[in-house]
């Protein structure tokens, strides 16, 4: 008897109240921007969103390592989630971003930003990994080359950003460098918590998706296992593991 | 080491035997500038733009090399052939490498000689020094990734689109810095040095997608 989604109860309790409290400091407590006023809220979605994705994609990558080298297959299932997850926040992040760029630069889309640009092409290039696994029929086969391309892509994020970076003069607003930013504490503490709660919501929703899909697999064993082959009913081709 | 060289020769041999691939390359180089030529309305072109036309146009004949890379393994069950030998899988990817890298190296010397004639406005013969440097780079990185994507593709139901869609932004870094780093080498000012930041990243860049291509290859070959 497995039991699925052990624990989400308390993770998805933390996340609503993460992400309300986040909320809460983000149009109470955290003063202001003089320049932009308040549309510079939106930074405190936009960025973690943004930071998230990222992560979530080199987390896709690392568990591909895992997968290739035990050849476990639930490795595949937990990277595939990763950078689902991780495709739809950059997405979130690419729209916030947008807007925040026309609110506060005049135009939707700025070349001359390398954060911007460098996250477009890592968007594009992990965009191509469902199409990937799509045009793959064998379950064995999808799973290996799905985790070889999440290593290189993976591996392709940290030095794509290095390179854009060095082509482009700097326009994004220079927050979290190394030497500490420039971030006033009660903007810093806003800031942490919603990242917080960002990255909360993407760990609820990697479990969630990891708790249906496995106990739709369940599922289907059991049917087939009571009811015959006939009964499971043909595989729906399908970019995730099955 | 033996196995590479084989694979290798055995691949030169084949072109040599059908030019399959190299003369499509060349055919496509030279389309490629002339359709430059009637989209951008310009006669001659110098610095930034040349190095932008030029690196698009080998980026894009590499693409067409590399969907051709393994077609003959898979048509003719060579995969098999190769897994059932007893020699290390990575030589493969090394040969496989190595010939895309002389079928780049082959076109570019048709190639580039043919845009000084008909679109580079500034004179090719100084600056061909420097832009070797840069293309035996930006040639390093196509190689590498074009046999890595083309591995990826070939077993995929659609592999034509596959390929480009995988492999156009995993080469955006090395296009970036090729066109940045032959900029200056085709200005229309007297030709300046290749900046070496730019070649620096490119090597980089060559340097670990060959590692990474070495530590993943292995799985692809798997059956």
């Amino acid at each position: 008897m497995t039991s699925y989604g052990r624990g989400l109860r308390g993770l998805s309790v933390a996340t609503i109240a993460t992400i309300t409290v986040a909320l809460a400091l983000v149009f109470f407590y955290a003063p202001l921007d003089a320049n932009q006023g308040f549309i510079q809220k939106i930074f405190y979605i936009h960025v973690p969103l943004a930071i998230v994705a990222l992560c979530g994609f080199v987390v896709g990558g690392l568990l591909a390592i895992a997968h290739l080298r035990t050849g476990d297959r639930k490795w595949d299932l937990r990277s595939y989630v990763a950078i689902h997850m991780a495709l739809i926040f950059g997405v979130g992040g690419l729209i916030t971003g947008s807007i925040w760029a026309k609110a506060s630069w005049g135009h939707w889309w700025v070349w001359s930003d390398p954060t911007l640009v460098s996250f477009l092409i890592v968007m594009l290039l992990f965009a191509t990994y469902q199409p990937l696994r799509f045009s793959i029929e064998d379950p064995e086969r999808q799973a290996r080359y799905a985790s070889v391309f999440a290593i290189v892509a993976g591996a392709f994020v940290p030095l794509n950003f290095i390179a854009v970076r060095m082509a482009q003069g700097v326009v994004h607003p220079r927050v979290l460098t190394l030497t500490g930013g420039r971030l006033p504490g009660s903007m810093g503490l806003t800031f942490a918590v919603s990242l917080l709660g960002i990255a909360l919501l993407y760990a609820t929703l990697w479990n969630y998706e990891i708790a249906a899909k496995r106990a739709r697999m369940q599922l289907r064993r059991l049917r087939r296992a009571a009811l015959g082959d006939d009964a499971a009913g043909a595989l729906g081709r399908s970019a995730a593991p099955s | 080491m033996r196995a590479t060289f084989a694979v290798l020769a055995k691949d030169l041999r084949l072109e040599l035997r059908t030019f399959e691939t190299l003369p499509a390359m060349v055919l496509f180089s030279l389309s490629t500038f002339v359709i430059f030529h009637f989209a951008l309305g310009r006669s001659a072109v110098g610095g930034q733009l040349a190095a932008g036309i030029l690196t698009v146009t080998l980026l894009f004949a590499a693409l067409l090399g590399a969907g051709r890379l393994f077609v003959a393994e898979r048509e003719q069950g060579g995969f098999d052939a190769f897994l059932l030998a007893p020699v290390d899988r990575t030589s493969l990817l090394a040969a496989k490498a190595a010939a895309m890298f002389l079928f780049l190296a082959l076109l570019e010397v048709v190639a580039v000689p043919a845009f000084g004639v008909l679109l580079l406005g500034p004179a090719l013969g100084p600056r061909l020094p420097g832009l070797i440097a840069v293309l035996a780079l930006a040639d390093l990185a196509l190689a590498v990734i074009g046999t890595l994507v083309s591995a990826i593709a070939i077993h995929t139901r659609a592999r034509d689109m596959i390929s480009p869609i995988i492999g156009l932004p995993l080469l955006l870094p090395a296009l970036i810095a090729t066109a940045r780093a032959a900029a200056p080498v085709l200005s229309v000012h007297g030709s300046g040095a290749p900046p070496g930041k730019w070649l620096l990243i490119l090597a980089l860049y060559d340097v670990v997608f060959a590692l990474i291509a070495y530590a993943v290859f292995d799985f692809l070959l798997e059956d």
